[in-house]
């Protein structure tokens, strides 16, 4: 064979293009119908591969970003301590907090003195990149834990997410201890 | 015999045969969604209802609370003109299809069938060949290039379809030697359905059928990729849901045709044993059923078509009328002459 530019193929795949007449039964192009008409009928019967979102959900990869979960440690303080670190290794500037000090007989609730008052995460802005997670020296920050994504909703309002939505529910706070103990 | 009894007995199969029409025509914008899904390995529409069954009446208040938008045309009159023709000629046709033979009900006959009239079949053509009249108004007063083209396309389309489409029923018309639909079903009784006797000519018809529903692969008159929506591109509200619905309501027409054409209308094979053994009425409301679910094969062959095949190009689609179709319709006259005249 010879080798000139026109006979290469380097995925070995190359094929020539048939530029032939149809003949007459092709023309009608019934076998060729009849043959698709199968295939399509075989998926028809076929399992679906529809998950139906909010009944089912998807396994998720254990490294999967998912909407963020402000974490508890194992007595079930809130970790953050409103450094402020997050925000500011935010690459679309979705995080806004507010620190607080915190009072007397309350440090069964927040681990350290100072503790984030408001913490709000706008979902339409945050791109999951998890550089929040990296950047947070307290371990308080995840977005490989809810395994869960954000819902769709009406208003731009709803998707700014306070503590309420991101704090990690005290039940599995709970849970978690008692793993660990 | 024109007494009362009769206008009311004919008001009440027409009006029955209009609900039917409506009803299946509504229920097929749901199982084309229901079909594309499954053939695509979806699960379609089925959170309104149980399996999504309530979908059409959603899709329905929807279109009916959108805006009706009138484009910047001088034909505001035959803007709103052009779905209704589409509409009425889509239904139009259903008056003299029949459902079944005869029911009796307090010891008088009742024929199924809204009228019988004796060159039903070309009626049909000629109700039909009005409905291109529907589209092509409406892509003409759009003022939109796109839906002229749309119309231009669907017309020419017809037109040449219909040609094949009636060189296909000529050759069966040599063996049945009638043009009345009640009579052609007749002759059909048991196992005698003409698609064994005709399948070529039940091809060519099949095949028109499509063209002339403007089904895929036949669809150059809205095909989106190409023109938008074609020669509906500027309508909106109910006037498109009229479109949409004349279409559905036409594939449901065209089925039922086929059906009673070439398989066997009402007849099922043991009709004949009910009658003697059950009772009329017994034997023809299984016809009704039967004719039923001919009818729904049909669509789902229909829909099965429009999500296998792709669009044809347009001079292949006109390569097919006027080169293929229509010779090989021709041929299959003179043969069937020649075999009524050997056997007979
Ligand atoms: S995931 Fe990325 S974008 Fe989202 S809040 Fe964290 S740092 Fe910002
Ligand atoms: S989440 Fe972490 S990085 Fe962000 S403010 Fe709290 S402690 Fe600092």
């Amino acid at each position: 064979m010879s080798t000139s530019i026109q006979n290469i193929s380097l995925s070995g795949r190359k094929k020539e293009v048939s530029n032939k007449e149809m003949t007459f039964m092709e023309s009608l192009y019934l076998v060729a119908i009849v043959k698709g008409l199968m295939i399509t009928i075989k998926h028809f019967f076929r399992k679906k591969v529809t998950i139906h979102y909010p009944e089912q959900t998807r396994e998720m990869s254990p490294v999967y970003r998912g909407r963020h979960m402000l974490k508890r440690d194992e007595q079930g303080r809130e970790n953050c301590t409103a450094c402020g670190l997050c925000a500011l290794s935010c690459p679309a500037e979705a995080i806004t907090m507010k620190a607080a000090e915190r009072k007397k007989g309350e440090e069964h609730l927040y681990r350290e003195e100072k503790y984030a008052e408001i913490y709000e995460i706008n979902m339409l802005r945050c791109i999951f990149c998890g550089l929040c997670e990296e950047a947070c020296p307290k371990d308080a920050i995840y977005l490989t834990v809810s395994k869960e994504l954000v819902p769709a909703n009406y208003d731009r309002e709803d998707f700014i997410f306070g503590k309420d939505k991101l704090v990690m529910p005290l039940e599995m706070a709970i849970a978690n201890s008692k793993s660990v103990n | 015999m024109l007494d009362s009894t009769f206008f009311i007995e004919k008001g009440i199969i027409i009006l029955v045969v209009f609900a039917v029409t409506m009803l299946f025509a509504m229920y097929s914008t749901w199982a084309e969604r229901k079909v594309a899904a499954f053939l695509q390995d979806r699960v379609g529409p089925n959170r309104a209802g149980f399996g999504g069954l309530l979908q059409p009446l959603a899709d329905g208040l929807k279109l009916f609370s959108k805006e009706e938008f009138f484009p910047n045309t001088p034909n505001r009159f035959l803007f709103i003109v052009g779905p209704a023709i589409a509409m009425s000629t889509a239904l139009m046709t259903s008056a003299v299809l029949p459902w079944g033979d005869k029911l009796v009900i307090f010891g008088k006959e009742v024929i199924l069938q809204a009228t019988d009239i004796d060159v039903a079949l070309l009626y049909v053509f000629g109700v039909i060949s009005v409905g291109v009249y529907g589209i092509m108004i409406g892509g003409w007063a759009s003022n939109n290039k796109f839906s002229l083209m749309g119309a231009v396309r669907a017309s020419s389309q017809m037109i040449s379809y219909e040609v094949a489409m009636g060189l296909s029923i000529i050759a069966l018309l040599m063996m049945t030697g009638t043009l009345s639909l009640k009579e052609i079903s007749m002759q059909q009784s048991e196992w005698r359905w003409n698609v064994l006797y005709q399948p070529v000519s039940f091809l060519i018809f099949l095949i028109c059928a499509f063209a002339e529903t403007n089904r895929t692969p036949f669809d150059l008159a809205e095909c989106e990729s190409e023109l938008i929506g074609g020669y509906h591109t500027e309508y909106s509200s109910m006037k498109m849901g009229f479109y949409l619905f004349a279409e559905y309501a036409n594939m449901f027409i065209s089925s039922a045709i086929l059906a009673i054409l070439f398989f066997g209308g009402y007849n099922y094979p043991g009709m004949q044993w009910m009658t003697e053994n059950v009772g009329v009425n017994a034997a023809n409301v299984l016809g009704i059923i039967a004719l039923l679910i001919k009818i729904c094969c049909f669509i789902f062959f229909y829909m099965w078509v429009r999500w296998t095949i792709p669009r044809f190009r347009y001079d292949q689609l006109m390569n097919l009328g006027w080169r293929i179709l229509i010779p090989l319709a021709i041929i299959n006259i003179m043969i069937t002459g020649v075999c009524i005249l050997a056997f007979k």
